[in-house]
């Protein structure tokens, strides 16, 4: 008998891998949405499993070595309390979004295209959730390369709405491609230097060989890893591709990706920067923090009033993205509990919030066939739930208590005002949220207190396929606001974790 | 999370059910405004049932003793729970009581000026109630800081109620400077508070002694926290943060009446006292001589308010500076921070409420009966509104503090304070601006009842309107209004005259029995002296 639970780690992985390969063969219609949400909703499940194990565990990890090839030689998969959270994350959003992206990809993608769609969006989920659990550096860059190729035709699928999709994917794929081998050449000096690729003997041994840490190869990796990295999390000002991406994409891969890929950008850079170089080296030792810390205040004020001049609503909420990586990354850049502990968790609050507007944002663009500020005048009265979710996730971007948004913005400040010297960057994160009352205000004003354009189509309320997981994810982000002490224990564990094991 | 119905939670509840019935009758008006009076009626037993356990003389023991009502724990020690207290129970009690008026008003006035989205308009108010009681009967800072950010929330609908591009510009200036203040500000004194003493609950005394014992904070840092909190309170008014309320002008008069006159800026002062009484502790301020600055400030406010409202000629705007100067009455009351004072500043909360919610009340049934919103438009409408003149001066001899008023009372311990403390500059600001206060007061009523009515009425209106104050708040028909169908107008709607009676009547009891009222300041202050 095949024993799941022993497997779970690599079932993850495989499962989404095979099953999308094999989503092409389920052919048109509405078969491969219901092959790809059975998918995902069996990695949803197998990731909650996962998070219950590591949790269950002595030591809070759970180590998987595939093929039973010992580490040094083979591929480590290996779960702590990060990872299980963040996989926990990219898989629920994931199935939520599968679901939802039935209407949208109806309306948006030729039906011809469907099961090419999900086999690539199987794929890039696959990528994702494979970055986040693999122990292995080199790993990491392969299911990256997964990731990446498979979010860049997700993107590029737009084309029929916008052919602006074309040249978006371009772009993201230009730049994407030089974070990736940026990410390549800091993993291959590692690789040099250490002669390993598992992330834990790569540490170890960092820290054991005298004098290693200062040598100019490390410094070289060091200096790849970051810029790669910050490319891949969209850190301001290497954002440059991400507005067009999501602005182009269609609904349910915009909703996908800001609520996933970025934060797995994050992800691989809490476990370059904490796990392999430790917390020491990456923020004693180099001056990341003010470097991070500098582009991430940058990117939240900067991107929070290039945000409130966009008039089209997908574009406000991209920019809106950037600031928000902003504050995960000033977050974790401080390198102490309370500002790890808040990057973390405003890694799940973003992804509920902000996942949930761009399916509100959505479900727009399927009655009105546009996001602009126009479009959605006096929506408030003709699709009450879908404006409501959208008032509700921007509520959680400023940071309205009672939403998750709140709890981040709670951790963060505190992070801020617990390093002596710091506390001016806790002025940019209230102003930040200011910023977001302003763009957030602009389409509440629309909604509910203008009235519709006289050449408006009416509309009614969009299908119920797509309020669901709207409400789950936004409902999501309000509970996780109102009793935040079990993602608190979660990502302060998290966080002392990423802190200690320097 | 917490299930049980206790008094205080039951008070936060009942309006917010209130509302769910509210937007659900929205078809049957009849049936709405039967529901919104018969829930506030409701309210007001709910919360007037919890003033004797207030007053109990072993109050403050049981109230050291007991636990809070824990509603929710939203991080690891940080709670969402509701305590009652004297000061909060009687912003409470002011609040639910002059709900069931206001209400009342609102029917009056809302019909009489047809608006539109009436529905709306109920059931936003309810749930402004509803946050009110929260903030009112809040057990920690974090607590309050959610529901006085709620009550911003609710009431932004009610000031852009109009949706016109003015409504809508005025709203988002008052959305602006209250999220701005306390976002940046309050939020970081809570937040800046739980790093020092990881203790966000009211007790009186304060919770920073012990930080400052150990030395984890000092005097200055603790006068830092005092400049954070204090304009973190945006809707305290406090000079320079107190352009959101002119701005809420906009918003129709029920809204001025009991939000901007009452809730809204009685939820800042009350929440500047609560926060000098429960969390910095006024011993602890004066012993580490930190907050002085408050004084100066709210004296500088009361008096340039003052002068402003005096060049006003729209009367809400008059008014709302009128507002902008009482409450900082309040703040200097409490910036004393002498025992006496604080009783003065919570006296003042109560009595500066039944006088200004009358005001507004008269104004809005001048505009709704005659369409008149500017003062230079009032020459003898005493005359033909007599009740409302008569009321509207009976509130304004409650803001001069004249017996037999609220308004007297309430001065009174000020005074008093001000001369057992030996700030001289108190005692001037107050005889200063109570002339000012007669200054702007006085002329309108003298308008009303001695000057003939202007016969060349619609010129008048016109030429005021273009001229001087061109940019009011009032709609661009008031003035055309004027001459169609309203030269021969009475008093407005009955609902809306009983109300405005019923207030001014109040006024004038509290002059006699100010017993309650007195007797929760009482209970503070032996709580502060404990």
């Amino acid at each position: 008998m095949f024993d799941v639970q022993a497997n779970l780690p690599v079932l993850i992985v495989t499962i989404p891998l095979i099953g999308g390969i094999l989503t092409i063969l389920t052919g048109r219609g509405w078969k491969p949405w219901a092959w790809a949400t059975l998918l995902t909703g069996t990695i949803f499940y197998l990731t909650l499993r996962l998070i219950v194990a590591v949790w269950a565990s002595k030591t809070g990890i759970v180590s998987y070595e595939l093929g039973n090839w010992p580490r040094q030689w083979g591929i480590e998969y290996r779960v702590d309390a990060l990872n299980s959270f963040i996989l926990c994350i990219v898989a629920g959003v994931g199935f939520l979004t599968t679901i939802y992206a039935k209407c949208s990809v109806e309306k948006e993608v030729p039906a011809d295209r469907n099961n090419f769609f999900y086999a690539v969006w199987v794929l890039a989920l696959c990528g994702l959730l494979g970055i986040t659990i693999t122990g292995d550096a080199f790993n990491v860059y392969v299911l990256l390369e997964i990731s990446s190729l498979t979010v860049y035709a997700l993107v590029a699928m737009g084309k029929d709405t916008h052919r602006g999709a074309l040249t978006a994917s371009l772009r993201y794929l230009i730049l994407g491609s030089v974070g990736a081998s940026f990410i390549l050449l800091g993993i291959g000096y590692l690789m040099m230097i250490t002669g390993t690729l598992n992330m834990q003997d790569m540490h170890d041994r960092l820290h054991s060989v005298p004098g290693i840490l200062q040598s100019k190869t490390v410094l070289v990796a060091f200096a790849f890893l970051v810029v790669g990295l910050g490319i891949k999390m969209a850190m301001f000002p290497l954002h440059m591709w991400l507005p067009r991406a999501y602005t182009y994409a269609p609904s349910a891969v915009s909703a996908l990706l800001s609520a996933t890929a970025t934060k797995v950008g994050v992800y691989m850079t809490f476990r370059f920067l904490f796990t392999i170089f430790g917390v020491g080296f990456s923020f004693m030792t180099m001056p990341t923090t003010w470097v991070l810390a500098l582009c991430a205040s940058a990117g939240i004020i900067v991107t929070g009033v290039t945000a409130l001049r966009q008039t089209n609503l997908k574009r406000m909420l991209a920019y809106s993205s950037v600031g928000q990586l902003g504050y995960i990354i000033l977050g974790f850049s401080l390198a102490n509990v309370n500002g790890v502990a808040g990057s973390v968790a405003h890694i799940l609050n973003h992804a509920l919030m902000k996942g949930g507007m761009f399916m509100a944002l959505g479900a727009v663009f399927y009655r009105m066939n546009r996001v602009d500020l126009r479009s959605v005048r006096g929506l408030g009265r003709r699709m009450p739930f879908t404006m409501a979710a959208f008032v509700l996730g921007g509520l959680g971007l400023i940071g309205f208590p009672l939403t998750a948004g709140f709890i981040s913005k709670w951790y963060l400040v505190q992070g801020c005002l617990d390093r002596p010297h710091m506390w001016p960057l806790a002025g940019v994160v209230l102003v930040g949220s200011l910023l977001a009352v302003v763009y957030t205000w602009r389409v509440v004003e629309a909604a509910y207190f203008q009235e519709p354009d006289p050449g408006a189509p009416p509309v009614t309320e969009a299908p119920t396929l797509m309020l669901v997981p709207m409400w789950i994810l936004i409902g999501a982000s309000v509970y996780f606001g109102i009793d935040a002490t079990g993602t608190s224990k979660i990502t302060v564990t998290a966080a002392k974790a990423l802190l200690g094991g320097s | 999370m917490h299930f049980e119905l206790s008094p205080p939670l039951l008070a936060i509840y009942i309006p917010l059910i209130g509302a769910f019935l509210i937007a659900l009758a929205g078809r049957w008006p009849n049936v709405r405004e039967a529901i919104t009076l018969i829930t506030a009626g409701v309210l007001l037993y709910v919360v007037a049932g919890l003033a004797p356990r207030v007053l109990a003389d072993d109050f403050w023991l049981a109230f050291a003793r007991s636990q809070p009502l824990r509603l929710a724990q939203v991080l690891p020690g940080v709670y969402l729970e509701l305590k009652v207290e004297p000061l909060g129970m009687l912003f409470a009690l002011i609040a639910s009581s002059l709900w069931i008026l206001n209400s009342l008003y609102s029917i009056g006035y809302m019909r009489g000026n047809k608006e539109h989205h009436q529905t709306r308009f109920y059931v936003c108010f309810a749930l402004a109630i509803s946050s009110v009681m929260g903030l009112a009967f809040a057990g920690n800072l974090f607590t309050l800081f959610v529901f006085y950010e709620l009550l911003t929330l609710t009431t932004y609908p009610l000031v852009a109620h109009k949706g016109t591009a003015e409504a809508l510009r005025s709203a988002r200036t008052y959305l602006g400077i209250l999220v701005t203040t306390s976002v940046c500000f309050l939020l970081a004194g809570i937040i800046a508070t739980w790093g020092i003493t990881h203790d966000l609950a009211f007790k009186p005394g304060g919770v920073f002694t012990q930080a400052l014992a150990s030395g984890a904070l000092t005097g200055p840092g603790l006068g830092v926290l005092f400049i954070l909190y204090m304009y973190g309170i945006g809707k305290a008014a406090l000079m320079p943060v107190h352009r959101w309320l002119p701005a809420a002008m906009v918003a129709p008069t029920p809204v001025s009446a009991l939000l901007h006159a009452v809730a809204v800026v009685k939820a800042g002062v009350f929440t500047v006292v609560k926060v000098i009484v429960y969390t910095f502790g006024p011993l602890t301020l004066v012993k580490y001589g930190q907050g002085e600055w408050l004084i100066w400030i709210a004296g500088a406010t009361i008096l340039i308010a003052s002068l402003i409202a005096l060049f006003q000629d729209n009367l809400k705007r008059r008014l709302a500076y009128s507002t902008v100067s009482q409450l900082s009455y309040v703040i200097i009351a409490a910036a004393l921070m002498s025992p006496i004072s604080i009783m003065a500043a919570t006296l003042h909360i109560a009595a500066h409420a039944f006088g200004k919610i009358t005001l507004f009340f008269a104004a809005g049934s001048i505009y709704t009966a005659a369409h008149k919103t500017e003062i230079s438009q009032l020459d003898g409408i005493g005359r033909k509104m007599p009740i409302t003149m008569a009321a509207f001066t009976i509130g304004a001899l409650s803001m001069i503090g004249l017996p037999p008023t609220a308004g007297f009372i309430s001065k009174w311990y000020m005074l008093s304070a001000a001369w057992e403390t030996d700030y001289h500059f108190v005692v001037g600001v107050i005889i200063l601006s109570t002339l000012l206060n007669a200054a702007y007061f006085l002329p309108i009523i003298y308008r009303a009842f001695f000057r003939a009515p202007a016969q060349d009425h619609h010129h008048h209106a016109q030429s005021s309107a273009d001229g001087v104050f061109g940019d009011e708040t009032h709609p661009a028909s008031a003035s055309h209004h004027a001459d169609h169908g309203h030269a021969d107008h009475g008093e407005a709607p009955w609902p809306a005259v009983v109300a405005l009676s019923c207030t001014a009547l109040a006024t004038v009891v509290f002059f006699f029995y100010s017993d309650l009222a007195i007797d929760l300041a009482h209970q503070l202050q032996k709580g502060l002296l404990r």
